[in-house]
Parts: C-alpha cells; structure tokens; sequence
C-alpha cells in the first residue's frame, strides 16, 4: 500500500437525456489498495466506472492514472493505461473453452497459427499467480459463476492490466465463491494491483476493502475506511439519513386476504432457487411494498405469481387456489401486472397504442362484436386512458416506439389500473415517468386501494416504496426476510435489512 | 388527476383528434418503397439482359403488348389464382414469424387426396365440390400438422421440417398414386387419377379462360384479411408476432398459437391446386397438376408484404410476368428471364423495404417528439 | 443379476470417449458382417457399394461444410442449395470448355457468388437470414435456367435443362498394393480384394470397406474428404478461426476484444458459397459428367441436417453424410439388398433397447425394442421396397435424428441473430 493515486476523479459529471447520473463525483484509489465504491440501485456508480473505462466520455471532470491526466476514448485506451473492467454480466462465449476466451483477440503465434503452447503457459502464469486451479480446456458453459469471473479476471490481467475495476462482483456469488474472489483480489494487490470493486453489500465491503467512497444520487458523499465506520453507518450513508416521510393515511385495510402466497420456491439459474419459500399475503384496500436490491428474486416471485415461470408452493387470489391456472386464467381472476421490463414483458413496440391496450383483453365484451374486435369502442378506451393519465401522444394510433419510455409506461399504468383489478402486481410502476406524473399515478394506485384494490408492490425508489405501502416486506437471496412498519423503519435499518446484513428471526 | 396531469390535457386535446394517419403512413411508405424497388429491380434485369447479349428494349414491349391483349388479362388472372391462396398460406405463418415452406407439400398431398376423394363421390352439384374443398382443407392441414408437432413437442425447427416434408411429400405422394390412385383404364401417357363427375366440376367464369376459383381466391383473401387484421383470434395471432413474450404475459398461449397458426396455413394451401382439380383437369396427375406453386407463393407473399390487398397485387403481377413467357419466346427473349425477374423483385423489394420501414420508424417518432413539443410550448 | 448390470453398466461409464467410438465401429462393422452372411447379400459391405458410397457422400458433406461455415459465424444459410446449383451450372460450364480442374474453379466462384449476395443482404441490409437464404434458392433455380438458354441450347445434346456433356474427366486411382493399382509400370496385387472375395467375418467386411476407399477413387473425392480435417484445423487451430467462432458464439465479446465481426461474417459465407458451389460442382462433374436441372436434389438442405446432428463439427458432418452416402449407395449398387438394411437395423436397435433396459432407462429401451419389432416384420414381409419411397430416405432419417436428438445439440450461440456492431453496453 502506497500514498500514490492510481486513480484519480476530480468533479466527473455525466448526463443522459432527461436524468443527471452522475455530478461533482470525487474518487482518489490510492495504489495496491482494494477500494470500494457503494451505493444503492441508481446511485451512479456503474455510469461513473464506464466513464473510467473508456466506454463513454464525461461531460465534465478529470481522470488522472497514476498522475497522469488521461482522456479515454474507446476501451482500448483505458486497457492501454492499464485498467482492466470486469463486467456484472460476463462477456464470454460459452460453447468455446476458458483458454480460447481469454486469448480471443491477442492470441499468441505466427502467420495466423495459435501457439498453443505458449497460450496455456502464459495462462498457466497467471493463474498460478491467482491460485487458480481451472482447467484451460473446459467450455466455459461447463463453468459456474465464480469461475466464470475467474477467467474475466484473468482475461483482464492476460491483457496486463495493473488496475481492476470489478462491477458488483459479488451479486451473483455464493458465500464460498466470494472467499475464493476476496482472497483472489488480495494476492494481486500484494503484487502491487489495484482493485476498485462496486457493491452494495456492505458485510463484505467492510470484510475486504481498504477504503470505501459512498455513493447516493449521483454524487460522491463520503469517503472513508472500515476502520472507522460500521455497517449501519454505511448503510445510513447509501440510503439517507432522511427517509422520505410517509403521507399521513387513514388506513383502508379490509378484513378478507386477497392475495395469499404460501412456500412459494422458484428454481433459477444452476439449480439454486430463485425464490426461497416466500409466503405472505395481501389484504383488501393494503399496499404490501417488497424491498430489496434488484435481482434478489423479486422478479422471479411476480413471475411465479402470474404463472409466467414454474413454480412450488401456492397462489390464492380472492380464496380461489390458482397453483395451476394458467395466466390467461389467473387474469380472469383478477390478478394484474405491471411488468418490470415494459419492452421486454409489456409492450409491442410496432403497434398502435390502441393495440398495445387491447393485448390480454380482446375476449372482453366490451371490446368484441362476436368473433370480431370493436375497434371503435377499445380507440375511444384507449383515447379515455391517454387523457386520464397524461400519456403525451399524437394519438392513439401511434405505434408504441414513438412514445418516451415515461409515455409508455403511463399507458402501461392506465391500461392496467382501468381493469379494476383485484390485486395488482406492479413492478416499479413510475420507472421513468417524471415527478409530476409520478404524484397522479401515486394518487390512481391510491384510489384503486382505497375502493379494495390489493397492491403487491416492488420498488427501488424509497420514496415511493415507503410512500405508498402499508406494510414492507424486505426480499434477500429470494427470502423474505422481514417484515416492516414504514412509519417506524429507520434507514440503517431498511438498509441492514436489504443488504442482508440482518435478518429477522423468523415468524 | 393532479395539476401536473391536467397542464397536458390543454395542449393534448388540440392533438388529440383520433386520426388513422399513423397506420396509413406506414402503408404508403410500403407502397411507396415496393414500387421504387419493383422499378430497381426491372432496371436490374434489364441490365441483365443487356450484358447477356439479349434485347431488353424488345423485352419491355413484348410485355406492354401482352398487356393490351384482354386474353392475356384473363390469363394472368387464371395464373393468378393459385398464387393467392399459396401467398395467403404463407402469409398466415408469417404473421407469427413461422415459416411455412412446405405449402408445396401440403398441396400436392391435398391436390391428390381431394381428387381421389372427388373421384369416388357423387354428390349434387354444389355439394360434390364443397366436399371436395373440405377434403383439400383438411388434407393440407393434416400435412402441415406433421410440422406443427414436430415445432411444438420436439423443438424441430419449421424451416427444415417442412422443406423436408416437401421432399417426403412428393415420394409419398407418387407411390400412392402409383399403387393405388392411379386410373389405369384411361390409355397414354398423362396418367391420373380417376376423372371426377361433372358435378364435382366448378364452372369457368369465362369459358376457357378463367375459372371461378378466381372468385374463391379473392374471398379467401377477404376472409384472411377479415380474420387477422379484424378478429379477436387474428389480434393474438398478429400480437404473438409482434412481440411472442410480451404478448404470453398478457396470456397469449404461443403453443396454441403456433399450432393453430400451422394448420390454418396448411389448410389454405391445400386449396392452391383446387383451380386445376375442379376446373381444369378434374383429376390429380404428375404432369396434370402444376408444382413449384408453393415456392411461388413465398415469393408472393413476400412481394405482397404478407397483406391482403399486397398479396393479390403480387399475384397479378406475377400472374402478368407468366403469362408473357410464350411472346417473349417469340421475341427471342429466353423467357426464363421471367422468373429470374421475379426472384429478383422479390429480393429487392425486400431489401428496399426493410431499409424504408426503418427509417419510417425513426421519422415517425421524431415526428411525435416534434409534435409534442410545439403542442407543449403553446 | 444385479453385478450383472451393475458391471454392464460400469463397463460403459470407464471407457474414453475415443474407445467407446472405436467399440462402437467395430460392433457396427460386425453385426453388417452377421447380416451379410446370414441374408447372403455380399454387396453390403462391398468394395463397389462403398466406392459409390464415397462419391454420394462427398456433395452432401461439402453442403455440411458449407453449413458450417456459415452458422458458426452466426448466419444461417438456408441458401446453400441455391449455392450448390449454381456450382452445378458453373462447374459442368467450366468443365465442358475448359476441362474438369477449371471446372471446379468455376464451380467454386460460382458458389461463392451466391454467399456474396446472402451476406450483402444478412449483414448490410440486415434482412431476415432464411428469408434471404429462400429466395437465393429460387434466384439460383430461375438463374441458372436463364444461363442455361444462352450458353447450352444450341449445343449438341445440351439445352434449357441440360449441358452438353464433358470429354475430359479427372483420372481415377487405385491405391498400388492394397486395391491392386499400378506402380510404375508393373502390376501390383490386388490385397484387398484378395481379402475380400474370401468373405471372413468381419475381416472380409473391413476389407471391402476399405478397397472400395482405395480403388477407383477420384483425386477430386479425396480432395473433398481433406477439407474435413482442413476446416477443423483453420477453426480451431488459427487465429482467423478462433475468431470466426467468436463471432458466431458471443460477437459482443469478440467485439469487444476487437475482433471485426462484421468482415469475419463476410468471409465466412463466402467460404460457405465456395464450399456449397463446390459441392455442386462435384455433382456435375465427378457423379455425372454434365449439369442437369434438379441435380441437387435437395443435399443442400440434407447437408444442413448433417451439420445438425453432426453437433457443428467437421467430423459429425463426415459422419452424418457417410450414413446418408452409404444408404444412397446401397440403393444404387445393390437395390435388392436393401432388406438386409432391416435385419440390420432389427439387431441394432434390439441390442441398443435391451441395454437401454438393462441400464432402466425404460423409455430408450421400449422405443429401441418397438423399433427392433417394426425392423423384423418388414424384414420378414417386404422383399422389394418400391422406388418412390427409398427415394424418401435421406429426408425422413433427416426429420428422425432432428426430432430425436434436440437436446444434446450444441449450435453456436448466436446463430440467426441479427448482429448489429456497438450494441454492446
């Protein structure tokens, strides 16, 4: 460990259209040291390490390498500095072999011929050096997920890079496979490497690093080392000393459970369950806000839920079981969703919006005239949703990929809201809508529960989490894991929880 | 709603008159970019010719004089025929992104097994050929089922599955009709099945020239227009095709989807011989039912953009380009030069189409952007 | 009884994979050689039926190949039976004016003509690649005809669908010592034959197999045959292979390490024409001595099956289209010994059900015992398998293995997905 920078951010700012990701940041690695940038979903930290690898340029701001002041405009010129990125999701191809993955681009030889000899040896030396025992010749599909990072890692320092910049490495580890990384990472800045590691989960941020920068809002807004903070300080830092104070609500709560999800388990990637024997249940006129980072399994349970994705366990709407329903079933059941991914799940992006508003629901009477569509009367809905709930459109014959991404997701809110559902899934319903709109779609979610409406809600946005559920239940590694009051929770508390650093004893 | 909510209604409602323009711009873009690649495309044959020595000049007005010839008309419109139900039946796969290359099969089967199946009937007129036409319909679907199965339990991709049907289909077929079908009291060297009764026969519209089958086409196609652009089963169909995962969150079940899809498909393309069976030949035989039809059919579909009014366009432009084969014999034109125009179109149009549509999409959502900021600002 | 299975079944697992493939040829090789004695039916593993099984199977690995090429660098080539006629029409052309080495220089332009276009229209203009490949086929059909009319109508015995025939052919060798071929000037013995006319068991049969190899075997066959193990050098031994892999496997990836996916692709599908004109080019010239409409008869897309359940390798090609050459030349040489194929097929899959059983795996075991029962009823009531549905053969095997063998498949990653470079991130 050294006082020299490796790497240096001074006043690094970046926007996008319509959001500032990053603004004013402030970054000082200090050589051979593992330094740790956190911070919550949508802080800025992925945008700010694009930026120090090439990938895109900042508005404002400077990067120094060791001392250096360097502009970087492609990857190749940050791979040319030194600085090798480590993706959250791999680059690799799976069908050819971890050697063939690493030395693709600069492989070895002459006149064409890959030298595989020299190949292995080059790659043996570094994996010795890592302590790695993998076997060049396996296909990287044969590989699990610690060992694929394995071999992005050594594919980064076969490229000879001297800094690290590994993006939440840990997201997708077992606990074993993170001991296997930590100690990775801890030979090679005893051989003088940087590592600079993006994370959210603070236990291990804490148990590795050697100097930590928090990130909230785009900013940098402390630096500071394990030495002299703890995890509720941490996490008092990622997410706010101020939670956003829930609206004063008389509470609409009915007597009868609508939504009741009993030992549900979803089996995902590799065998591991996506979904850990989650239960919990909904009543009439209640907000049941489910928090947690992304990608702890919140996807896969509303999936589960809507019949999208195997499953065990049981599903009851209104008492009536629907475990084997199919989804057009659980429809008519009256079960909604708001998907997470609009483009993906929720939208055909070449139709007219009147299209897009009739998908799921041609059988309605309402909206047939026998075997045939009554275009009339779903142009005119879909004319009536446009105008209740501001989608910003020429009109309603416009196909869907015109539309802004808050556009499509106020049609997306509107066209689900005015099916009365009984309970809604709704997967952060205002993503990309701006405030102004977010406030009215807020206040439909509200009414609907106000009229009996059960809403099981998934958000990253706190304040819309803690504004608008009655109850929260915290989901980590596919567990619910707590269940919370939002009037009492504290932020150390919400952000303990969420990180996994704390669980509560089970009820 | 909220403040932030109304302050749009104001300008939206200046906006917010319901208008169709958005659908009928993205037609005239197709139209507009089918007929500047149908023009590169004849350029391109033209030149063809040319460096091949031949006489494009001549070419072009063998082919104006066809068209001023009315028999000539009828003509295209007979060769049309077949050519619409074979686009249609593709088209209906399209629709769903499946690709439905064995309509030559599924035809030919249907063409003999309703000949076979007309041949052994007598039925009162009007029944004797509706039989027939359901005998066809279910033929080409069951041949197409075979693809369908193969899709849906065993992952077998519809491309080479049915073009292996196509293969399979033509052997099966011959040694049906070999051991079995075959009518070996009829002498020479057209051999058939049995011919079928008058009653089976469908009257031409104009005698000799065009047969009624014509007719049939044309309500094939409005029906195909009827059901898929206008029905609740062509809503999902169209929405599996827009976007297959979206539209099973909704509860669109792709399997069905998919299977129903094939069967349909194939039921059209059984009908694809029916002109020469009921109103021509009145029998299946090898060299008394036309083949490549299928194939022809792709390419007119394609040509037509897989939509109704563009299908029989296509049909009768192609229809247009066969019927000149024999003047351009004459004109010392090698008439081959007819299809390879046609693959030539086909492939140009395409190409060109791809590219408009594109750039349509881009200029479209500039124009709403635009739009909504002048509505905004006032 | 339960060592007994125990130790089948624990045999199987120890064995390498190499000396399970050797194993398994060896038990094929002799349960023929117990279907040739027993039917009597020598031509089963005759040096003439295997001589003739070579030269069918060469278009059909060349259209494997040229599959191969294509997809592993993510393109799918449904076109390469409109690349393989045009090799027929370019290869008999140059053939007949310039002699059968020219021709195949003409075969392979033309080919790789028709991978130019498809990868004009896949890359540049990103039009759907089966869409593409269709109409290629139906360009190549129409195109071929028109050339026809202007170069071959007119010559003697050419016309619309037909060239005239070739007067030079590429000489045939017999290997000296083994198929009794000449070494200088003098004779050699004939060892092979030798072996094989005293008809042992197994031996006779390897004999056969391998003199039919050997003798009258055209440089051009053995030529073709490298190329195998030539495409599996190039694409797993080189640089330039590595990265057409990449490009087909994870072209965000390869991108990233600045491999240049978009020339990778176009060199790749012309190399797939070249192999496909090729292929076609061996029709016309090597199987026949003239070009003549309907000459592929659909091998382009039985290549494409061999690349399939060849699992996209060199070697799997070489296999899948030896099967289909073999049953072609059986039905050629030795029409009538056919019904030997079903007591073939009978003892084969009765063998594969009973272990299949052995092993629990109930399912494999019932389906290779009902496959063994069919086997034996047709062996018992069928002498002459009418021509038609022989001709159905490759195709129906094509549809069987797709249908059967799906889940242990391994294509490239990104086979059939547009590709449009700086998608990334």
């Amino acid at each position: 460990m050294s006082s020299t920078l490796a790497v240096e951010l001074r006043g690094i700012g970046k926007r996008f259209p319509g959001v500032i990701a990053n603004y004013d940041v402030d970054l000082n690695v200090r050589s051979g040291t593992i330094h740790a940038v956190v911070g919550e979903n949508g802080a800025g930290k992925s945008t700010l390490m694009k930026t120090l690898y090439g990938m895109q340029e900042p508005d404002s701001g400077t990067i120094s390498v060791q001392g250096s002041e360097r502009r970087f405009k492609s990857p190749s010129d940050a791979i040319s500095a030194g600085i090798g990125m480590v993706h959250q999701h791999f680059m690799l191809a799976d069908n050819l072999t971890v050697l063939e993955n690493i030395i693709l681009g600069s492989e070895p030889g002459r006149r064409g011929v890959i030298d595989m000899k020299q190949a292995r040896a080059r790659v043996e030396e570094i994996m010795l050096l890592i302590s790695s025992d993998l076997d060049p010749d396996m296909p990287v599909s044969e590989l699990g997920v610690g060992e694929r990072q394995r071999v992005e890692i050594i594919k980064v320092l076969y490229r000879g890079a001297r800094i690290l910049i590994l993006d939440e490495p840990t997201a997708v580890l077992v606990p074993e496979e993170v001991d296997e990384l930590f100690a990775t990472l801890n030979t090679l800045v005893s051989e003088g490497a940087t590592v600079i590691f993006i994370s959210h989960k603070l236990d291990e941020v804490l148990q590795v690093s050697d100097d930590i920068t928090v990130m909230r809002q785009g900013t940098t807004v402390a630096e500071t080392t394990p030495q002299q903070i703890d995890r509720s300080g941490l996490a008092e830092l990622m997410v706010g000393s101020e939670l956003p104070s829930p609206s004063g609500r008389t509470s609409t709560i009915g007597e009868n459970i609508r939504l009741a999800v009993s030992n549900l388990t979803v089996v995902g990637v590799e065998g591991r369950p996506a979904v850990d024997n989650a239960s919990l249940t909904v009543r009439s006129g209640e907000i049941v806000g489910i928090a947690g980072i992304e990608g702890n399994g919140q996807y896969e349970l509303c999936a589960a839920l809507l019949g999208l994705l195997p499953s065990k366990g049981t599903v009851a709407v209104d008492g009536k079981d629907l475990t084997k329903a199919s989804t057009r079933q659980r429809h008519d059941a009256g079960l909604a969703y708001i998907p997470f991914d609009r483009h993906r799940e929720g939208l055909m992006l070449n139709a007219p919006l009147w299209e897009n508003t009739l998908l799921g629901r041609e059988d309605e009477d309402q909206f047939s005239k026998g075997p045939l569509v009554d275009a009339a009367s779903i142009r005119s809905y879909t004319a009536g949703i446009i105008e209740r709930f501001g989608v910003l459109t020429p009109d309603e014959s416009t196909p869907a990929f015109a539309l802004s991404g808050g556009n499509q997701q106020k049609l997306i809110v509107g066209r689900t809201l005015t099916t009365n559902p009984g309970v809604l899934v709704a997967a952060h319903p205002t993503r990309g809508i701006d405030v102004g709109a977010q406030a009215a779609v807020w206040d439909e979610i509200r009414r609907a529960r106000d009229n009996g409406m059960a809403v099981l809600l998934v958000s990253a946005d706190l304040e819309e989490l803690l504004g608008l559920s009655d109850t929260i239940a915290v989901m980590f590694d596919g567990q619910i894991t707590a269940t919370l009051n939002p009037d009492d929770v504290t932020a150390s508390e919400l952000g303990s929880y969420m990180t996994g650093a704390q669980k509560e004893a089970t009820s | 709603m909220s403040d932030a909510a109304a302050a749009p209604t104001g300008p939206l409602g200046k906006i917010l008159t319901p208008s169709r323009a958005s659908g009928l711009r993205t037609s005239g873009t197709t139209l507009a970019s089918s007929l500047i690649a149908v023009f590169i495309a004849l350029a391109i044959s033209a030149l063809l010719l040319f460096i091949t020595g031949k006489d494009p000049v001549a070419a072009l007005t063998t082919m104006i004089d066809t068209a001023k010839n009315s028999d000539k008309l009828l003509e295209m419109m007979r060769r049309a025929t077949p050519l619409i139900f074979s686009a249609t039946a593709v088209a209906i796969g399209f629709k769903m992104n499946i690709f439905n290359i064995g309509v030559e099969g599924q035809y030919l089967f249907a063409a003999l097994m309703a000949a076979e199946a007309g041949s052994h009937l007598s039925l009162p007129g009007p029944l004797h050929v509706a039989a027939i036409l359901a005998v066809a319909l279910i033929s080409g679907a069951a041949w197409a089922g075979i693809s369908a199965y193969l899709k849906v339990r065993k992952n077998v991709h519809e491309v080479i599955s049915t073009i292996m049907l196509n293969y399979i289909a033509l052997s099966f077929i011959q040694w049906i009709f070999n051991s079995f079908f075959r009518d070996d009291s009829v002498e020479g060297l057209n051999v058939k099945t049995t011919i079928i009764a008058e009653s089976g026969w469908l009257p031409d519209i104009v005698e000799g020239r065009l047969n009624s089958m014509f007719i049939i086409a044309l309500i094939v196609v409005a029906i195909f227009w009827v059901v898929v652009y206008r029905s609740r089963f062509g809503f999902k169909l169209r929405a599996s095709g827009y976007n297959a995962t979206a539209a099973s969150t909704a509860g669109i079940s792709a399997t069905k989807m998919t299977v129903i899809a094939l069967l349909l498909s194939g039921a059209v393309a059984g009908l694809v011989a029916m002109q020469s069976v009921l109103g021509e030949t009145h029998a299946y035989g090898p060299s008394a039912t036309p083949i490549q039809l299928g194939f022809a059919g792709i390419t007119v579909a394609l040509l037509g953009r897989n939509h109704p009014v563009g299908i029989v366009v296509a049909a009768l432009l192609f229809g247009f380009l066969d019927s000149t084969s024999a003047q351009l014999q004459l004109a010392e034109v090698p008439n081959s030069i007819v299809k390879v125009m046609q693959a030539v179109i086909v492939l140009t149009v395409v190409i060109v189409n791809e590219a408009a549509v594109r750039r349509a999409n881009i200029r479209t959502a500039e124009r709403a952007r635009a739009e909504l900021a002048a509505g905004g600002a006032a | 009884m339960s060592t007994t299975t125990t130790s089948i079944t624990s045999a199987n697992i120890s064995m390498s994979p190499r000396m399970r493939l050797v194993m398994m040829g060896i038990s094929l090789v002799a349960i023929m050689s117990i279907t040739r004695l027993w039917t009597g039916f020598d031509n089963l593993t005759s040096s003439g039926t295997i001589g003739a099984a070579l030269r069918l199977t060469v278009p059909i690995m060349l259209a494997g190949l040229a599959g191969l090429w294509a997809e592993r660098v993510g393109i799918l080539n449904i076109g390469i039976e409109g690349m393989m006629i045009l090799g027929t029409w370019f290869g008999a052309f140059g053939a007949w004016k310039y002699g059968p080495w020219i021709g195949f220089l003409f075969a392979i332009f033309g080919g790789s003509l028709g991978g130019l276009i498809h990868a004009i229209a896949t890359i540049k203009f990103n039009i759907d690649q089966v869409i593409s490949g269709v109409v290629m086929n139906l360009l190549a059909f129409f195109g071929v005809r028109y050339l026809s009319e202007l170069v071959f109508v007119g010559q003697p015995q050419g016309g619309i669908s037909q060239s005239p025939p070739q007067s030079f052919a590429i000489p045939k060798i017999d290997v000296p010592f083994l198929a009794g071929g000449p070494l200088g000037s003098s004779t050699t013995p004939d060892s092979l034959g030798w072996l094989e006319e005293r008809g042992w068991f197994i031996i006779g049969d390897l004999a056969g197999m391998t003199r039919g190899l050997m003798s009258g075997l055209s440089l051009a066959s053995l030529i073709a045959v490298l190329l195998v193990p030539l495409s599996a050098w190039v694409l797993w031994r080189t640089s330039f292979g590595l990265r057409l892999r990449s490009s087909g496997e994870a072209p965000e990836a390869a991108e990233s390490l600045g491999v240049n996916v978009i020339r990778v692709r176009y060199i790749g599908l012309l190399i797939s024409g070249g192999l496909a004109g090729l292929g076609g080019g061996f029709l016309s010239i090597i199987s026949s001595s003239y070009y003549r409409q309907g000459q592929t008869a659909g091998r382009g897309f039985i290549g494409l099956a061999t690349m399939i359940f060849g699992n996209w390798r060199p070697s799997g090609i070489l296999g899948g289209a030896a099967v289909f050459g073999y049953s072609e030349g059986i039905k050629l040489v030795a029409g009538g010994s056919i019904t030997g194929l079903f007591l073939f097929i009978l003892i084969v899959s009765a063998i594969i059900g009973l272990i299949s059983l052995l092993q629990r795996n109930i399912k494999r075991g019932s389906t290779g015992i009902g496959i063994g029962v069919i086997a034996l009823i047709a062996y018992l009531t069928v002498t002459e398998v009418p021509e038609s549905l022989t001709q159905s053969l490759p195709y129906v095997i094509t549809l069987v293995v797709l249908a059967t063998a799906s889940q242990r498949l391994r294509p490239p990653a990104k086979a059939g997905v547009p590709y449009r470079p700086g998608g990334a991130h």
